[in-house]
């Protein structure tokens, strides 16, 4: 049964599983702190394909079979699907599960899918409209280099605060179980937009909806930090998190000693050319259904507030002027069922 | 989080953003832009000493440039180059020619019309855009008031 | 008979002008495309007040190579179109100059294009 807690928060009193998770990454993902954790890596970037697009949605059906092979389920017992990336019309998704014939709802949250995207899956599962459900996304360098940049031989120079888009894909599925990590809670973010326009700057664009939907889980369920082992960003990267942390400390609220960010995570800044750090759909799905999920089923992580962000601009908006919306979803996972 | 207005978050984003590590980028591109422009010197020169009047050699040593940047581009190499040679690659002609290359090669993948042929100009297409109008614009200027 | 001095000039004047567009990168928010537009069309203005002559004449290579070259070409050009055609050299002079450049950047843009391909950056 799910209820409403506070004004932005719903809580999940059947504490559905994730049953299975997976993540595929490639070569700069390979050279990274994640790398032993993920599941399937592959040197070549392209994936076999021909296109920077077909291998994204390669990457997706490898993340989604194989979260499907560890849950020992075929994908007929998945009742629904909730999926999306950052190409136009989402096609690293169309294109990467069409093969699977569950029943799909595709969703645009920019690098908040995972949230997104595990947080309906448990929702469905917790309000009995599925039995099992899963969460798929990904990102690709090269496919939003050409995109939202620039084409991959052109000499640009990378600015301090940008962040690079990891090449992943993760996926995750949700049923009812007995098995840890449990979703115990699920807030979604309204879109804020506090005026920044440089696009090279995504952490700083998305750091204040960041804020908001933790300040107001927070407030809903009237915890704070301290209840928490880890508060998980999915890709504020190393600028955004130190403006969380100022946003956050303006209403009292001290997160610095229980954050983490997977974009700090998957790369390694000091060996690694990443500016601010990973960012992109893939950074949190990868981070989160690899080394995080896994810590969790081990207990080395109990209490954890996922929290991924997005920016919502398109390369039209930003030509025409304007500023950079922002969202964040926020899933509580547990490794324990029980509320009290 | 409450109450920030947006012009207080935007110096907060200031104040928390590390810049371009002027000291750095700056010499960097006088030491890329000067060798570059040195290595066109030299390619000037060249052609002199190969038969050229002086007011060719000037052209096919840029147009030689392009060549060079073109291929560098090909081979997957400018990109690594231009990461620290900043406005040291960019504003030379192999910047243009890498800005023509670049697109070109990337969008093949959506075909040699649409693609390849479209595209080539979606970054350098301002440059002859606007280096032609303001010619005309001052070539309109010449004719209307003499001054030729 | 190149000197070294002619090679130091070069490379000092061409090394400066890059470093004014680097100042412009890190200083401003032109974005690099701006950056290419406000150099050529420059070139285009300093070459029509004939002030960029002497720099070519003084850094050969490291005036001729940079946009503002090319900018100047176009001028230079458009002055003698307008001086043999009248009006129809405004339209014609300044394509005209550049053409050997310009269709140099397709032709070999083109030929790079076909025949490689682009390389992810991991």
């Amino acid at each position: 049964m799910v209820e409403r807690i506070g004004n932005y928060t719903m809580k999940l009193a059947g504490a559905p599983s994730v049953l299975s998770f997976a993540a595929v990454a490639s070569k700069k993902e390979s050279e990274g702190p994640m790398a032993s954790y993920i599941d399937i890596i592959n040197q070549d970037s392209m994936f076999g394909q021909t296109t920077w697009e077909k291998a994204e949605s390669s990457m997706q059906q490898e993340a989604a079979n194989k979260a499907l092979t560890k849950a020992q389920l075929s994908p007929g017992q998945i009742d629904v699907l909730f999926a999306g990336d950052l190409l136009n019309q989402c096609i690293g998704s169309h294109y990467g599960l069409r093969d699977l014939g569950i029943p799909f709802v595709g969703i645009y949250g920019a690098c908040s899918n995972m949230a997104e995207s595990l947080g309906l899956a448990a929702l469905f599962v917790e309000s009995a409209i599925a039995g099992n459900a899963m969460a798929v996304t990904s990102s690709h360098f090269c496919s939003a280099e050409r995109q939202f940049r620039f084409p991959l031989e052109y000499g640009g120079v990378r600015t301090p605060t940008a962040q690079w888009t990891v090449t992943g894909a993760g996926g995750a599925i949700v049923g009812a179980s007995s098995m840890p990590p449990y979703v115990k809670q699920v807030s979604f973010g309204s879109i804020l937009d506090k005026g920044i326009k440089d696009i090279n700057n995504m952490g700083a664009a998305m750091a204040p909806a960041a804020a908001q939907t933790l300040t107001h889980f927070f407030q809903d369920t009237l915890t704070c930090a301290d209840n928490y082992d880890l508060i998980l960003t999915g890709d504020l990267g190393s600028v955004g998190s130190e403006l969380l942390y100022e946003l956050m400390e303006r209403d009292s609220y001290n997160i610095r000693k229980k954050h983490a960010d997977c974009g700090l995570m998957i790369y390694d800044r000091d060996r690694q050319d990443v500016q601010a750090g990973g960012s992109g759909c893939g950074c949190s799905a990868t981070v989160l259904c690899s080394y995080i999920l896994q810590s969790m089923r081990e207990g080395k992580i109990r209490e954890l507030l996922f929290m991924a962000t997005g920016a919502l601009m398109s390369t039209v908006s930003v030509q025409q002027g304007e500023s950079i919306p922002a969202i964040a979803h926020l899933v509580h996972l547990s490794n324990r069922p029980d509320f009290n | 989080m409450s109450t920030i207005t947006n012009a207080a978050y935007a110096q907060m984003t200031k104040d928390a953003s590390p810049r371009t590590k002027v000291q750095q980028s700056v010499p960097l591109a006088f030491v890329f832009g000067g060798g570059i422009c040195t290595i066109g010197h030299a390619l000037i020169n060249l052609y002199i000493s190969l038969g050229l009047a002086k007011e060719a050699a000037i052209p096919t040593a840029s147009i030689t440039l392009v060549f060079l940047a073109a291929l560098l581009t090909g081979l997957n190499v400018y990109d690594d180059i231009a990461r620290y040679g900043g406005a040291g690659t960019l504003v030379p002609i192999t910047g243009f020619a890498n800005a023509i290359t670049a697109p070109a090669l990337e969008f093949k993948s959506e075909g040699y019309v649409l693609g390849l042929g479209a595209k080539m100009f979606s970054i350098a297409g301002p440059v002859l855009v606007y280096g032609m109008v303001a010619g005309i614009v001052y070539g309109i200027i010449l004719y209307v008031f003499q001054l030729y | 008979m190149a000197t070294f001095m002619e090679y130091m000039r070069a490379f000092v004047v061409g090394g400066l002008i890059c470093a004014v567009g680097q100042l412009l990168i890190d200083y401003t928010k032109l974005t690099p495309a701006r950056i290419l537009v406000t150099f050529v069309v420059a070139g285009v203005f300093l070459g029509a007040l004939g002030v960029y002559q002497p720099l070519i004449d003084y850094a050969g290579g490291g005036a001729t190579v940079p946009l503002l070259g090319f900018g100047n070409t176009i001028a230079v050009g458009t002055l003698e179109a307008v001086r043999e055609k009248g009006l129809m050299g405004a339209l014609t002079g300044g394509l005209t100059a550049s053409a050997g450049g310009v269709a140099a950047s397709i032709f070999f843009g083109f030929l790079a294009a076909v025949v490689f391909k682009p390389k992810d950056k991991a």
